[in-house]
């Protein structure tokens, strides 16, 4: 029964609740990571294109930065609250909502990106023979590449924060746990929560930094003037 | 969409607005909240930043804060105050969680307007002699304004997307009408609870870009060159530029 103590005095940091609900921990993150991962996936698959329309014509640019920013300034609380009669009480809720705040950050950086894009590059390009496609594909999305992962960064980790309100509907991945954990006074249920939700954001930040690095190799070496 | 209308007619229901838990309650809650709560975080987190801007030290600081904000989830930080032994203490742990949550994007872009501030136009100042209050006074603030609106706008519209969610945890404002909603599962409430809040967000930005613009003290003054500073002043929130 010793080992049950930090349990039954309510402390914040408790081994026991750890290794007794690890299953639950586990599956509370897992939820997280895929509700995030699905967000952000779906986000860049809206953005990409929307951006592009954006870039090609200008009339369409104005009302999608304008629509991306007002649905940007809509609390997290109203947005899944006014998302659920439209799928009812489902993942679908939270998902969505997500997209909508990853579109303000995603379409602004991929346009910043494109436009950071040297004409010589393009031209050159031209020059050799590349229809728009490969163009696009070939030259323009990987210079600037720096600039999208910046924004992907951005919303990854406000995606993970932001998740956690999905518990009012039962799809808060972590958040779960600080709800029920609200609502019982369990301290140390809601800060190994918080804490997992945090160290979540870091991880996937750094990895997206690595991913980066890794798709960008010609960055490292025009620090030091090579390029 | 019968979920529409009957938020409509919940909207357009008169004993809904009044009493402890009406609307016009819950909006003076929620604008009290915002403002007591804004009010702090400026008073906390603009001298600090203008400070630091003016020394030029303390940028990855700015920086870093941001983002920590970013990855802190509101709602955790609500809660866990909440446990906390300030738990009891009315609604003191709401003020605090909005206050931490209004100081990033208020230091940030305070700290780069300032940091930022043509330095041609900062170097003849001095050169004209100006101490160091008077810099900031008559130099380094009016030219770093837009970008203090922008953080004062933000800080706004944060505050109020998270006393919404203080009523998660039990404190007062337009997001108990939406966790009511969701007690009592009555949708169309949630929904007007929703429209309500949404609404709020969309003023306070809206009335902030209007102070922004009018109180501008550049404004009157070089007219063409505050409008070649708009994408400038976008900066801080265009993370392409900052990361």
């Amino acid at each position: 029964m010793a080992d049950g103590n930090c349990l039954i005095s309510n402390e914040w940091i408790c081994g026991e609740y750890v290794r007794t609900r690890g299953q639950e921990l586990t599956d509370a993150t897992l939820e997280h990571v895929w509700i995030t991962l699905a967000s952000v996936a779906i986000g860049l698959v809206v953005a990409f294109p929307l951006a592009l329309l954006a870039r090609r014509w200008r009339v369409v640019a104005g009302p999608v930065l304008g629509m991306t920013t007002i649905l940007y300034t809509v609390p997290s609380l109203a947005m899944f609250s006014l998302l659920l009669p439209v799928f009812g009480v489902s993942a679908a809720v939270v998902i969505t909502g997500l997209v909508l705040y990853s579109l303000t950050i995603l379409v602004r950086n991929i346009m910043a990106g494109l436009a950071s894009v040297p004409e010589e590059a393009r031209e050159a390009a031209r020059g050799m023979g590349y229809g728009p496609l490969r163009l696009l594909f070939g030259v323009e999305l990987p210079l600037a590449l720096p600039a999208l992962m910046a924004g992907l960064r951005i919303t990854t980790v406000s995606t993970v924060s932001l998740t956690t309100v999905g518990a009012i509907i039962g799809y808060g991945g972590l958040g779960n746990l600080i709800y029920e954990g609200m609502r019982s006074f369990f301290k140390a249920e809601v800060l190994t929560a918080s804490v997992l939700c945090v160290a979540l954001a870091v991880v996937a930040d750094l990895l997206l930094l690595a991913l980066q690095r890794l798709l960008t190799p010609w960055a490292r070496k025009s620090r030091k003037g090579t390029t | 969409m019968d979920v529409v209308a009957k938020a409509w007619t919940w909207l357009a229901t008169g004993s809904h607005w009044a009493g402890p838990d009406g609307v016009w309650h819950r909006l003076g809650q929620h604008l009290f909240l915002t403002f007591v709560c804004l009010a702090i975080s400026c008073a906390v987190a603009l001298p600090i930043a203008v400070a630091l801007g003016h020394i030029g030290k303390g940028g990855a600081l700015a920086v870093n804060i941001s983002n920590a904000g970013r990855a802190v989830p509101t709602f955790a930080v609500l809660v866990l105050l909440l446990l906390s032994p300030l738990g009891t203490h009315g609604q003191w742990p709401t003020i605090i969680a909005l206050v931490l949550f209004a100081v990033p994007p208020l230091l940030t872009n305070a700290y780069v307007g300032v940091r930022e501030a043509d330095r041609e136009v900062v170097e003849a100042a001095r050169g004209m002699g100006m101490t160091g209050g008077q810099l900031i006074r008559r130099v380094e603030l009016p030219l770093a304004f837009p970008l203090v609106m922008t953080g004062v706008r933000t800080a706004a519209v944060q505050v109020v997307a998270t006393a919404t969610l203080a009523a998660l945890p039990g404190g007062g404002g337009l997001g108990r009408i939406i966790t009511a909603g969701f007690r009592l599962t009555d949708t169309p409430q949630v929904v007007a609870g929703a429209v309500l809040v949404a609404a709020l967000a969309l003023v306070v930005e809206g009335v902030f870009v209007v102070l922004g613009w009018v109180l501008d003290p550049m404004r009157r003054r070089t007219g063409r060159r505050a409008a070649a500073r708009l994408p400038a002043d976008q900066a801080p929130q265009s993370p392409a530029l900052t990361a």
